[in-house]
Formats: C-alpha cells, structure tokens, sequence
C-alpha cells in the first residue's frame, strides 16, 4: 500500500482529507474519487469492485466530506443511511468508518441500530438522530412505520446499500425497494450509492438504485473499480500416480475421499475458508478433519444451525488471527473482512459462478494479490461442474439474474407499514410503488387487491368491512386518504414486519434402539437441529447423514426427531439434500458444453474422461441443446434416465409431473430419483417400448402442457405449497409470526394454517394470497419456470437411446436410490461392492 | 367454483362407496361419518359437535381477517350428510355458534341457508359454553340435555362414570405414527360407555386425546380413538397413540 502519492488525485479532496490518505500511506482509489465527484454533482451511482478494493470507504467518502464542511449543528439531523443484509457487517462496518473519523478528528456522530439495539437507545435515536446511521432492511421498514418518518428521514441526503448484489433479488430486496420508494418521497434530494461484487447485469442494480418514471427507466450512474489479480484456482482430484486405489467417486457428496489432501492444505496454509454446501456436510467434514488432525490444529465450525454465541466466537477467533480453518457454509458468503484469510476451500459443486466467484473474494482481501482456491469435487459430475466454474470464474463470467416481479405479501406487509406512519392516498401510493424496480408492472387492479386484502382480508365475500384494519381518514372533503384502524393494528404491524421466516426446526436426538414410546425417555445425544419439512419427508427405518452419523429415523416426540445410529449400506431414502442452491442456469449450459466438446475434456482426470468415452460408445453423450433419455431394463424393472441438469429442484417437479403421466399411459411408475443433473424414473413397464409402439410417444411425455392440468392436480395436494402459504400468510400479515416461546409451536401454526389453505383454495381459488403462494412455489421450492424453459428448450430435440443395461452416466443418480455415503469403513467396503456390481455392468463393453 | 364442486363430488362418491365403521355405547350402534359426524340409525338421528360457526369472523373482529368461508364450508358438509342420510333429527352438540354475536355476524345468505337446513327437520341446538343460549334466528329447539333410551346427549363430558353420554367440547384429535410418519386427525373418542365427539367446524381446531384434560373421562388406555381418514374412519387403540 505505499504506492506513491499522485499530487493530482490528493488535490480533488480537501486538504484534511489528503492528509489522512497520506498520513496512512495510502493514496485514493480511482473509483473512490469518481463516486465523490458524482456524489458531488447529486447524483446516485452503483460501484462494482472486488472484495479489498476499499468499497466500504468509497461509500462513505461522500458522506464524511459533506459532514466535515459543514458547521457544527445545533441539534444533529440524519444525514447518511446505511443499510446492510448482515447486522454483523452494520457492526463492522461501523467500527471501519470511525478510524478515520478519529483520525481526522471529525465531529460525526455513527450509530447502528439492529434487532440487538437495546429499546431505550432506539427511542433515544428516534428524538436525537446520530448523524450516520447503520442498519438492515427490517429496521428501516420499523422506522418508516412510525408518525415521525417524515420529521427522521427529511434531512437524509445519503443512502449506501451494501451487498446490493445479495438483496436484491428476494423478499427482503423487496421490502428495501418499497423502503427506498418511500425515502423518495420523505427526502426528494436524496442520492443512494449501491455497492456490489460483479454481477451479469448491472443494469438490474442499476434500476433498482433509481425511482422508476412512470413511463421508460431510469438508472444510476455506474463505477466499476478494475478487477483484482485473476484468482488462481485449482480443482482437486485425486493423483493416480502413487495412490491407484483412490478414485473419484460415481456419486454421494461427502468427498470424503479428498479430506486428507484439504487437511495437507491446512497445514501448508496460514488460514483456510473451507466451504460446504449444507450443514450437516459441514457437520460431517468438521468431524472428519479433526479425525485427521494429528497436529490439533484450531479448526472451527461455523453455520447457521449453531447457536449465535457460538457463531460469535468463531467470529471473533478468526478476527484475532487464532484459527487455522473454519469450516463454514454460506453464512459466511457474505459479510467481515478477514485479511489473513490465505486459502478458500469449496467442498463439491459450487453450483454457481456468482457464488464462486464471492466464495474465492473471501480469501486475500489484498487487492493485487491473487486469491487461491481449490474446488473439491465430491464425484464425477462435480469434477465436470467445477471444471465448467472454475473456467466461468477466470473470464469472470456470472450467473444471470432472474428478474424479480415484486411479492405480492410484502407489498401487503409494506402497505399496512405505510399505514402506521401517516394515512396515505391509494393513488399516490401506487404512483410511489411502482418507482420501485421489482413493482413496475403492478397493475392498478392488483394493488387495489393488495389493499383490500391489507384492509379487511380482500375476499369476495365482502363480510369483513366493519372490521377494516384501514378507515378512511375523510378528515376533509375528498379526503381519500386510509389510516390505520386503531393502535393494535400498528402493534400487530410492528411484531410481524420482516420478511424472513424460519423455517420450524426439530430437535435430533439420539435414543437406543428398541424404545417404542420414546416420549420422555430422558437422555438420548442431542445432536443439533434440522428443518421440519426433511423429517416429515422421512418414514420410520429411513436413514439420513446428520452431525457426520448415518442416522435412522425412529420416530417424532414432540418438537424431536428421535434417531437411533446406523451402519445399513442400503438405506431407503433416495438421498439426502446435496446442496441447498440449485445449479445455476449459466453452469448448466456449460456443464452441458463440457460434454459436447471432447477437445475440452483434456483437463479432466482420466477416470473421468473414460467414464465419458464410455458413455459415448454404450450409449451417447447429453448434446447442448437436445435432451438425451434413456430406457434400460434392470432387475425387473425398467428405468427412464434422463438428463436436463436443471437442478435437483426442477427434477423433482419434473418428477412428479412425469410419474402422473406415465401412470396414465399404463406404464406403471413404482418411482423417482432426481439428482442435480438427472432424473430416474423407474416403472414396470417399459417406457422406451412404449415409445416405439407410439403408445407414448417421448414427444408427448415431455410436452409442455405438464404444465398445466397435471401441476394444478398436483399443487393442490404438494404440502411444498402448504408451507408456501403458510410463509406467505405470515409475511403478508394474514397470521401473525409466533415468537420462541409464545404459545404455539410452529408445529401447530402449520396445522392451522393448513386448514385456512384448504378453506380458501375451496372457495376462493383466485385469492390474491393464492396467487401469491403459486408465485412463489413457482420459482422456489418447485422451480416451475426452469422445467418450463427445458421443456420449451428441449422441444422436438428428444434423443432416447434404448439400451440392454445401465449406462455408464446413469449409474449416480442410480447409486443415489442407495445412499449418498455411509459411517465407518466396513460400510464404505459394502458400498463399494454394490457400486462395483452397478459400474461393471455400465462399463462393460460387451 | 368448479374445482370446489368436482372435489366435493368425488369425495361424496368415495363416502358413499365406503362401508363405515360403526361403534356401541351402552349397546345402541352409531356409525362414524369421515366428515365427523355420528349417525344413530335406530332413530334416524345424526349427531355432530363444535360446529363453531363464524369463528373466522371471530378473528377477523381481532384484526386476523381469516378467509370467511369457514360457516359455508361447514354448512356445506351438513348439507350433504343430510341429503345423503336423510335423518329424522338432527343433534347439534353446543358450541354450535363460536360466540354470542356470532349470528349477527353471519352474512346474510349463509344465514339463510343454515334456516332452511335447520328447517327440513328436526333440529336440537345443546347448549355450550360458547352459545350458552344459542341465537333462535335459525329455528330449532333449545336444549341443556337430550335423553334418547340409554343416551344422553350434551356439549361438555362429564367425569366418569357417566354412562351413555354424548357429548363434544374437547375438540379430540389423536396422532399415530405410521411407519414413521406421523399423522394427526380429528378423532372420536370411546370406550363403549361414552363417546367424546371430533369438532364439526371447518376451522376448530383439536386437543389431543393422550392430554391430562381427559383423565377423569376416558382414564388408563381403555379407550379407541376412531381417527377421521379422507373417505372413512380408522378405530386406532389409544396403546397406540402419540401425545402431541
């Protein structure tokens, strides 16, 4: 950092300020001077910068050097807001930005204000403001539900959203986009600086940054700091050279098999990131690396099922330099600057170049060195995904965004906030609303809906209207303005608002065998927590990876999930989650490259590149465009694989959806697997028969019209658009969020919250919170819009290969019917048998 | 409202298709409805329990604006018990309406559909805690008991023994696991001497049977829970059940 001061660049700041720069050694970044001088001229403007490359401050400047020219204030006046997805970065961005304040000797005054702020001082910072402000998008949606906004937020000048990249695109993104509507109208002056790692299309941040006009658009001004050094990334596969027993595996996600080579990379590090896709894969690489840690090195675990003390610590132990890993999952995506951070690991697929690329940024905050990073793939798939990544990641290529329409509960949530404050005119609020990027197309008739449904529940069956929680103000003739009904409507605002909701977690702990009413058998391992919605996919028998323990699932008692410990190598369940993130879109297509540019494959690990050439002479290769399906007998049953690499979320939408219509057409389904990359379909008759007889033409199984009919039978009974709703009901305000240690459980909300689900789906299928809840399943846990692009993609490109036996790119999601890994080695031996068997018979040549 | 309408008959055609299982109390034989009611062939008379009528107006009153369908969803499945069975009386176990005002709060042509219901027989409002004195708008007789032979029906059960009482109240529901996965029901309740009746009402919710509210009437584990499936209802032994 002691590169020489430039006298040209010093002279564009005050002297004070020039003094400070040089007083540390440093001279001003370009793009911390460009975002000043546009600053200076009032304008808003998005800066895309690597991590390291001094964004924190470059938001800021702005602020500091208006505050310090500006003569001390009688009574202090927001001046500058920021806002942040993690309360830990406001924290920590706080304590960054006051050693220059301390060092030039400003009189600024910098507080936060998070869920943790203790009430009085929340009070305190209603009357007397401090002059900048950190927080999250929770708290500005509480501040501007309160009389005063208007009074808090008219001085505001500044706003900096940080980690624009990482909001934007979700529930909370859209509660922030109404907030920023809002401080539009509260403060017109205002000029909003969004900071953000690269993204595909910055144009998307760019509108988001801006008030929309209600006819074209308008986006900010934009800065792009040069990149840092290109990382260096490597992809681990075993050597075959000295170790020849050591192979890639055909499936499972634990990479087990490469936890000696990341604790040799421990060692021959000062600190490592090692990241994982779920918890209980961190719980499990965790355990498995102080397994191997001979030298005890401090090896920490950090994720989101952990207790917040505990993350704390972690936290704290890696900001003072004393660990030399963390394994982690992508709670620490995001978040504190750890400079000495040498090292990222990611364990399996990355699933996405965006979040690649943020993962390596975590290592090496020094700009113009290179970060390092090593991908460790789990099984031959993964090889050829992080293979695709990591060449995503050297020309710096990002995921696309899908672009987001506005939710629909969160407007309701933002309407009632806005009713709280002050009462508002339906007309200007929707003119306001749509300035908001995600809202653009709401139309008039919707947000009217919206606000009938705030108001008295908006049912067509208008029997609500004296309750109204909205009254017309009528203070004057033509007073259209709604207010809030009476003071508990604004409490009841105020205890639900935020659009995060947990999911219900169950206790797993383990009990002895045998027990067959375990309620109150005291003792028993607690073993952590893990979603409710996986244990009720879970039937007694069933086995499952949790805290690195094949577990077997006994019962429920109460909020637990009784298990007892396994060592069966053919468990039921199909497999466990592999990663929560779905493949990306972008890595998909260049998985798929992958596969039809043989010129490319010189980079695989020659197992890898055999299972291919195999694969191409028993059956064919999956092309760019076409979908590849394949039909084989086995063991009495007969098996459609096929090939979308949509993700596993998409596959088992897709799933489903098939096995209806194979059931239709006679073909007798018994059931599914769907990994990220394929989907097996198992029944007892012979779909690729089936085909040639035109008895069920592939061109029709894979018609776009699944989309219809059979998706409207099936949603009605998925309990995935239960829980769907139920989230929805909550953020919309509809029930109301239930607190640790209120009466009910979240067991029991589910349960009530199914039976108004049934009631309205009955009689008001078209309710707006319906329409809602379809929204959202379409693009979340179903993934609906993806299976509809295949579908459209695929269309009249339907390659079906009958073989005689397995292929060889069917064997993993074959093995996945089987088990992702097992404990102990005597089971990983059973295993590798059964996997033997499957693999002789795929590879075969004759 | 299709969609409503072709659920609701194929549910009607499986009901119907269904043989249903049937239970004594003091020897007279009732046979368990899936919608949750209980039918006393021997006299023509159906009973149900709870029907808690504007409960999601109840909440909506609170600022909670359930969606309210709850009384026309209710009404609807008492429609379509007496269309298919055709009873003489009608027993309407208290607790009917979800509060004093609840009538008031009725839209008007639920109102008037439940009137013309009530009317096409004979029908007895017992009174509950929530309707102490249920609303005389519907027509109906008002009763603190009914007597029929060895039966006696009321809304809240009282300590054992209490020997051929019908009564509802406690909103029983029983979960079991199957293996593995848990399912929980509205359930009747009984050991032959009494029967605990499931709530009728489309948003009441339910109370454990395993819960100590029961000890004085249903003790030890003598009893069966009969759990309501989709098309029938499934005796289970109380050995058997889960506490929530």
């Amino acid at each position: 950092m002691s590169a020489p001061l430039h006298a040209r660049e010093l002279s564009a700041l005050p002297p004070l300020f020039a003094r400070w720069f040089a007083s540390r050694g440093w001279r001003p970044r370009a793009h911390q001077l460009a975002l000043a001088a546009l600053a200076a001229e009032g304008k808003s403007a998005l800066l895309i910068a690597p991590t390291g490359a001094g964004k924190t401050l470059a938001g800021f400047l702005p602020s500091l050097l208006d505050l310090a020219s500006r003569p001390t204030p009688k009574k202090r006046a927001l001046h500058t807001l920021y806002i942040s997805p993690l309360k830990a970065l406001a924290v920590d961005v706080k304590r960054n930005l006051e050693m220059p304040v301390a060092e030039m000797g400003l009189d600024i005054s910098i507080e936060t204000r998070t869920g943790d702020t203790p009430q009085n001082r929340r009070q305190r910072q209603r009357r007397e403001p401090p002059d900048i402000l950190m927080t999250t998008p929770e708290q500005l949606a509480l501040l501007l539900s309160y009389p005063d906004a208007q009074e808090f937020f008219g001085s505001l000048a500044h706003l900096v959203l940080d980690e624009l990249h990482a909001l934007a695109n979700s529930k909370r993104g859209d509660l922030l986009a109404l907030g920023l509507a809002r401080l539009a109208t509260l403060a017109p002056g205002l000029r909003r600086t969004g900071l953000s790692a690269t993204v595909a299309e910055p144009d998307a941040l760019r509108r988001y940054l801006m008030p929309q006009p209600p006819e074209g658009e308008a986006l900010s001004e934009i800065v792009v700091a040069p990149p840092g050094a290109l990382p260096e990334i490597s992809v681990l596969t075993p050597a075959g050279s000295e170790n020849e027993e050591v192979r890639i595996p055909w499936s499972g996600h634990s990479a087990r098999h490469a936890l000696p080579a990341v604790y040799d990379a421990i060692r021959a590090n000062r600190t490592v990131l090692v990241f994982v896709n779920t918890r209980s894969q961190a719980e499990f690489v965790f355990q498995e690396l102080w397994r191997l840690n001979e030298d005890a090195l401090p090896i920490a675990l950090h994720h989101g099922s952990l207790s917040a003390e505990a993350r704390r610590k972690v936290e704290a132990a890696m900001s003072a330099g004393t660990l030399r890993a963390v394994v982690c999952t992508s709670t620490l995506d995001l978040g504190i600057d750890w400079g000495e951070v040498d090292l990222v690991v990611n364990m399996g697929a990355p699933k996405g170049a965006s979040r690649l690329l943020q993962r390596i940024g975590r290592a090496n905050h020094r700009l113009d060195d290179p970060s390092r990073a090593v991908l460790v793939p789990a099984n031959r798939f993964e090889v050829l995904e992080c293979e695709a990544a990591r060449a995503a990641a050297l020309e710096g290529a990002q995921d696309g965004m899908v672009s987001r329409t506005g939710a629909l509960d969160v407007l309701a949530q933002h309407i009632l906030g806005c009713a709280c404050s002050a009462p508002f005119d339906p007309e200007e609020l929707y003119g306001e609303v749509r300035s908001a990027a995600p809202f653009r197309s709401l139309t008039r008739e919707d947000f009217g809906k919206v606000v009938d449904f705030v108001s008295t529940g908006g049912y067509a069956l208008k029997n609500y209207d004296r309750f109204a929680r909205l009254r017309p103000n009528a203070k004057a003739e033509g007073d259209l303005r709604l207010r809030a009904a009476s003071p508990a409507v604004i409490q009841q605002y105020r205890m639900n608002v935020g659009t995060i909701v947990e999911a219900p977690m169950l206790k797993v702990r383990m009990i002895k065998r045998g027990g067959r009413r375990p309620i109150g058998a005291m003792g028993g391992r607690y073993l952590g927590e893990i979603e409710e919605y996986f244990i009720d996919q879970l039937v007694a028998g069933d086995t499952f990876l949790f805290a690195g323990h094949i577990l077997r699932f006994e019962g429920l008692a109460e909020t637990e999930a009784l298990v007892t410990k396994s060592n069966d190598p053919s468990p039921m369940i199909p497999s466990y989650y592999g990663g929560k993130f779905p493949l990306s879109t972008y890595l998909a297509a260049r998985v798929r490259r992958l596969f039809a540019h043989r010129e490319e494959w010189q980079t695989l690990p020659a197992p890898v590149r055999e299972w291919l050439e195999i694969q191409a002479w028993r059956s064919v290769l999956p092309g760019e465009t076409n979908l590849l399906v394949e039909c084989f007998p086995r063991a009495d049953k007969f098996y459609l694989v096929c090939y979308p690499f949509e993700g596993r979320l998409a596959h088992q939408t897709l799933g489903m959806l098939l096995t209806r219509r194979l059931d239709r057409a006679g073909a007798r389904p018994l059931g599914f697997v769907a990994s990220e990359y394929s989907l097996a379909i198992w029944c007892l008759r012979d779909p690729g028969l089936m085909h040639e007889r035109h008895e069920l033409p592939l061109g029709e199984l894979f018609a776009e019209d699944m989309l219809g009919d059979d998706l409207d039978a099936w949603l009605a009974e998925s309990s995935l658009l239960k829980r769907t709703f139920r989230d929805c009901a909550i953020i919309s305000g509809l029930i109301e969020r239930r607190y640790p240690g209120m009466e009910k459980s979240g067991r029991q909300v589910t349960f009530s919250s199914d039976l108004i689900y049934n009631v309205l789906r009955e009689h008001e299928p078209d309710h707006i919170l319906l329409r809602a809840t379809y929204n959202d399943a379409a693009t979340g846990l179903l993934d609906v819009g993806r299976v509809a692009e295949m579908l459209k993609r695929v269309k009249g490109r339907i390659l079906l290969k009958r073989l005689d036996r397995v292929s060889p790119l069917a064997v993993p999601v074959l093995l996945d019917i089987g088990k992702v890994s097992v404990d102990g080695e005597a089971n990983e031996a059973l295993l590798s048998e059964a996997a033997d068997d499957l693999i002789a018979e795929a590879t075969r040549l004759v | 409202m299709a969609y409503a309408d072709t659920q609701a008959r194929k549910r009607e055609e499986g009901i119907r298709a269904t043989a249903h299982p049937s239970l004594r109390v003091c020897g007279a034989r009732f046979d368990l409805m899936p919608e949750g009611a209980a039918w006393l062939a021997a006299e023509r008379l159906l009973v149900v329990a709870d029907l808690h009528f504007e409960k999601g107006s109840a909440f909506a009153e609170r600022g909670i604006a359930l969606p309210p369908y709850d009384t026309r969803a209710t009404i609807a499945r008492l429609e379509a018990l007496v269309a298919r069975l055709k009873p003489d009386t009608l027993v309407a176990l208290g607790d009917s309406f979800h509060d004093m005002t609840a009538a008031e709060r009725m839209s008007p042509e639920d109102g008037a559909r439940l009137a013309r219901l009530s009317r096409s027989l004979d029908w007895i409002w017992i009174a509950g805690n929530h309707d102490p004195v249920p609303p005389r708008a519907f027509g109906g007789a008002v009763m603190e008991e009914l007597r029929v032979g060895p039966l006696t029906f009321r809304h809240e059960p009282r300590a054992a023994p209490a020997t051929g009482e019908i009564a509802g109240h406690l909103h029983p529901c029983a979960a079991v696991r199957v293996r593995g996965r848990r399912l929980r029901r509205r359930c009747f309740a009984s050991d032959g001497t009494r029967m605990i009746m499931p709530a009728f009402g489309a948003y009441a919710g339910g109370l454990n049977v395993l819960d100590t509210a029961y000890d004085d009437l249903l003790p030890g584990f003598d009893f069966h829970a009969w759990m309501m499936g989709a098309r029938t209802v499934i005796p289970v032994s109380a050995r058997r059940l889960e506490a929530d």
